[in-house]
């Protein structure tokens, strides 16, 4: 004991048990949250995986006393893999057109002055920040069929449009739902860039085409992968586009999760999807941090 | 920036055109819908003199009348309980280092990646299954909303938190201790002050992104519990109406001046935007 009070006095063992003391108050401050996301989170999330191995019996229940690896073979059927191809393609068009309308978009923000680049700033936080649910409901409106797009068409000769419920008006919802998730990071990364070494490659002789597929796009390319990444993820696995605007008769992959727990009631199936989802979303989360990316 | 100078007369030209485009892009189905919201016809696209009937039925209305005090409840309550929690671990991730503090770091990136179907699933199997595994049963509706929310929300509201702290040096705290301030003292009035336009900010988003969501509320929603953008989602769901016009304007205009709030917070913050 009184050697144990000695040696507390030197300097080192004083710091020691400062520092142990130190972590423990950071455990302390972080356990209640840690808690709340383990029981509410890490744990739902491992069921999600426990169900999506385990059979649906007559009734509709489900039973977890039989594994196997039934659901995932299911995925592999002609009508869901029709599904996945389909979300796949949308999503790819929504991030391709996201990024073509984007990029000339942020790199228009960034050369501006600081004060007029806050200001056309905040205008692309508005639509950002407001409920996606109603600016999707805005394009149902517009696309009616007695709405003011097909009234305007019909004005220029054009005759009615009729997008709404079709292919085109989701991807209409989605690039208008997500493309602030484009603009930010994109234009987070071009405003990083060291503008001298642009000028450096115009002194070199380079046009205008080549600096720019030589020098700024690589420059940028964090900023196209995090914003590729916020414009995919979300448009793969969207529920409430489709359902608005397309009108539920393109089934894609969250109208079909959603209606394999509220209708169907074949939840390992469900489960089954949800998880790929999820697989398809953490890899392109890792590429994204392997890339440098750190804000989301 | 000088750069955009050398741009030539067609280049610089297209860039602000593409620019303003966007701009009509992002606000012209907004400015209409608001129009519309104000048209007295029964069509919900298509102008018919002006009117407030339809204000006048969204605050007639019990059933939106009642999505919107769900909506508002939950929205409160889980903003402060996932800004208490958030902003301690913000807090301690940013300030100490534990054991398990990088899994833990993980684990509070996860909810923000997660596609809100993936979350809703797991939510709703989570439930089910408390009461098939140990008894537990929870009737659906504003709690099991409310608990679905806080699990999103902590992870947004710590990320903002810990990025006002990451620029912050720990000497202004380092200080108060050495003038014999206690714990409390220094985090009370020393780190909350500094901290507080992130605590504010990610409170702001907090309550934006529970009053948006749809997906995992319809999830976890009972009968006559539902919140307001559930309810106007099984609404449109049915067929549009004039009444869904008015309820989104008016859910338009509490984001809005959410975000006119937030912008309050960061100005304080004395930096950009984002």
């Amino acid at each position: 004991m009184t050697t144990a009070q000695t040696t507390e006095l030197s300097p080192k063992n004083l710091s020691d048990a400062n520092e142990r003391n130190k972590r423990r108050q950071g455990f302390l401050m972080a356990f209640p949250a840690y808690a709340y996301l383990l029981i509410f989170f890490a744990f739902p999330l491992g069921i999600v995986v426990v169900y999506s191995f385990a059979t649906r019996n007559r009734f509709g229940g489900t039973d977890l006393s039989d594994w196997n690896f039934d659901s995932y073979i299911r995925l592999n059927d002609e009508v869901l893999r029709n599904i996945l191809f389909r979300s796949f393609t949308l999503a790819l068009l929504t991030t391709v057109i996201c990024l073509l309308v984007a990029y000339p978009f942020s790199y228009f923000l960034a050369t501006r002055t600081p004060t007029i680049r806050n200001v056309l700033l905040v205008f692309v936080m508005i639509p950002f920040w407001s409920n996606f649910l109603v600016r999707n409901y805005a394009w149902r409106v517009l696309l009616g069929s007695d709405g003011p797009v097909s009234r305007l068409t019909e004005l220029l000769g054009l005759g009615e449009t009729r997008i709404l419920f079709t292919p085109t008006a989701i991807v209409l919802g989605l690039v208008y739902g997500f493309l602030p998730f484009m603009i930010l990071p994109l234009y987070a990364s071009l405003e990083r860039l060291d503008w001298s070494v642009l000028e450096a490659a115009r002194d070199l002789g380079a046009t205008g085409f080549q600096t720019l597929r030589k020098v700024t796009i690589p420059l940028s390319m964090p900023g196209v992968i995090a914003g590729s990444i916020l414009v995919f993820i979300p448009s793969f696995g969207a529920f409430v586009t489709p359902e608005i605007l397309g009108g539920g008769r393109e089934v894609l992959l969250g109208s079909f999760i959603v209606s394999q727990f509220l209708e169907a009631r074949n939840w390992p199936v469900g489960a089954a999807t949800s998880t790929v989802l999820m697989a398809v979303m953490l890899a392109s989360a890792l590429l994204y941090f392997r890339k440098g990316g750190r804000t989301l | 920036m000088a750069t955009t100078k050398e741009l030539r007369g067609g280049a610089k030209w297209a860039l602000s055109l593409n620019a303003w485009l966007v701009y009509f892009f992002f606000y012209a189905p907004i400015a209409l819908l608001v129009v519309f919201s104000f048209s007295d016809d029964n069509l919900v696209g298509r102008w018919g003199g002006f009117t407030t009937r339809w204000y006048g039925e969204f605050l007639d209305n019990d059933g939106v009348q009642n999505a919107l005090g769900n909506s508002i409840r939950v929205a409160i309550l889980s903003t402060v309980i996932s800004v208490v929690l958030g902003t301690m671990a913000g807090l301690s991730l940013e300030r100490y280092r534990f054991r398990g503090s990088r899994m833990f770091d993980a684990l509070l990136y996860l909810p923000v990646i997660v596609p809100d179907v993936t979350m809703a699933v797991m939510m709703l199997i989570f439930f089910t299954s408390l009461d098939d595994l140990i008894g537990l049963q929870i009737t659906r509706g504003f709690s099991t909303i409310t608990l679905s929310h806080i699990a999103f929300s902590i992870s947004f509201v710590s990320i903002v938190v810990r990025a006002r702290l990451a620029g912050m040096s720990e000497t202004l705290e380092e200080a108060a201790q050495d003038l014999y301030a206690t714990r409390w003292q220094t985090f009370r009035f020393v780190t909350l002050p500094l901290i507080l336009p992130g605590i504010i900010g990610g409170a702001l988003l907090a309550l934006t992104l529970s009053l948006d969501d749809v997906v995992i509320t319809q999830f976890v929603s009972g009968p006559g519990s539902t919140t307001l953008p559930v309810f106007v989602f099984s609404l449109i769901r049915r067929g549009v109406s004039p009444l869904i016009n008015a309820v989104s304007v008016v859910m338009l205009a509490a984001s809005a001046f959410l975000v006119l709030l937030s912008l309050l917070a960061q100005r304080s913050r004395g930096g950009s935007v984002t």
